[in-house]
């Protein structure tokens, strides 16, 4: 019998996963972006399974919103990276400094 | 043990590997192709929590645009794949450490039932129920100024992008569309006159 918990938990996961990984992976923005999908993901799997366990289709709704902001956010981070490269060869995130922040 | 909890553990299992693999495959095409997996599958458990809607919109919108995107994006850009790896296995003991202390806590938490997380039923729905249709009367009634605000966040999305990557070259010739529909007939041709060169007989 799978519980509310169960899916809880998963999630958990999938997001100390996805923190791993942008520790991990300092370096690589491509990497990084794909880390922050993987913690998104995690998120909507919790409002999904609340949604389910609830019998409230709000929690449904929100992973919709999500999931188009998710879209924006990466179409927009990707064509930065793109931009980046053209302008430093590299997608090294220690290379952005520029702005001497 | 019933289907449905078989299922659940084979989806969720290959789904943490397929993230592990995401953050540590060396080539970044490969962790693309695992992400893609790790959606799979992720839509799978959706299934089984009824929501069908969600599960076929995240493998359709999220692999079928936004990983060929990353993928688009991966294969385009010729990357130094060793200096990025730099730093990895230094950042690997406080990564591993924070990793295990927060999926650790979170597990003792949520795994006991002082919130009462396993005490909620399972919500089985009539077999004329339909997900699609629910979620399509909520969004197009209660949630309709939301949506109407998604789409904004789309379209100023694809404007950003274009305008992002959008360039002009100075070392290339081309041509100007709108100079070209402008042109006026006096623009090319120029009509002179001038006396015949011998008179007509």
């Amino acid at each position: 019998m799978i519980a509310l918990n169960h899916y809880l938990v998963l999630s958990g996961l999938l997001f100390a996963i996805g923190v791993v990984g942008i520790f991990l992976n300092r370096k690589n923005l491509i990497v990084l972006l794909m880390a922050i999908e993987l913690m998104l993901l995690a998120v909507n799997m919790n409002f999904v399974a609340f949604s389910h366990y609830l019998n409230d289709l709000a929690g449904q709704l929100f992973v919709f919103f999500i999931l188009t902001v998710a879209a924006a956010e990466s179409g927009i981070g990707l064509a930065i990276l793109v931009v980046l490269f053209r302008n430093l060869s590299t997608i090294d995130v220690d290379k952005l400094d520029s702005l001497k922040g | 043990m019933e289907l449905k909890t078989v299922v659940f553990y084979v989806f969720a299992a290959i789904m943490l590997f397929a993230a592990l693999r995401v953050i540590t495959a060396r080539n970044p095409v490969h962790a693309v192709l695992y992400l893609v997996l790790a959606f799979f599958n992720a839509g799978g458990l959706w299934l089984t929590l009824q929501a069908e809607f969600l599960a076929i919109a995240l493998i359709m919108v999220y692999v079928g645009a936004v990983m060929v995107l990353f993928l688009f994006v991966v294969m385009m850009l010729d990357i130094d794949i060793a200096r990025l790896r730099q730093g990895f296995w230094s950042n690997m003991p406080l990564a591993a450490t924070l990793g295990v202390l927060m999926a650790g806590e979170m597990a003792l938490v949520l795994s006991t039932d002082y919130f009462g997380a396993t005490s909620f039923p399972d919500q089985a729905m009539p077999a004329d129920y339909s997900n699609t249709k629910e979620l399509g009367r909520l969004l197009f009634t209660d949630y309709v100024y939301p949506f109407e605000l998604a789409s904004i966040i789309l379209l100023v999305a694809i404007i950003a992008a274009v305008v992002l990557t959008l360039r002009h070259r100075k070392d290339v010739k081309h041509l100007d569309p709108a100079a070209q529909i402008a042109v006026k007939h006096t623009d090319r041709i120029r009509v002179i006159r001038m006396p015949a060169e011998k008179e007509a007989e």
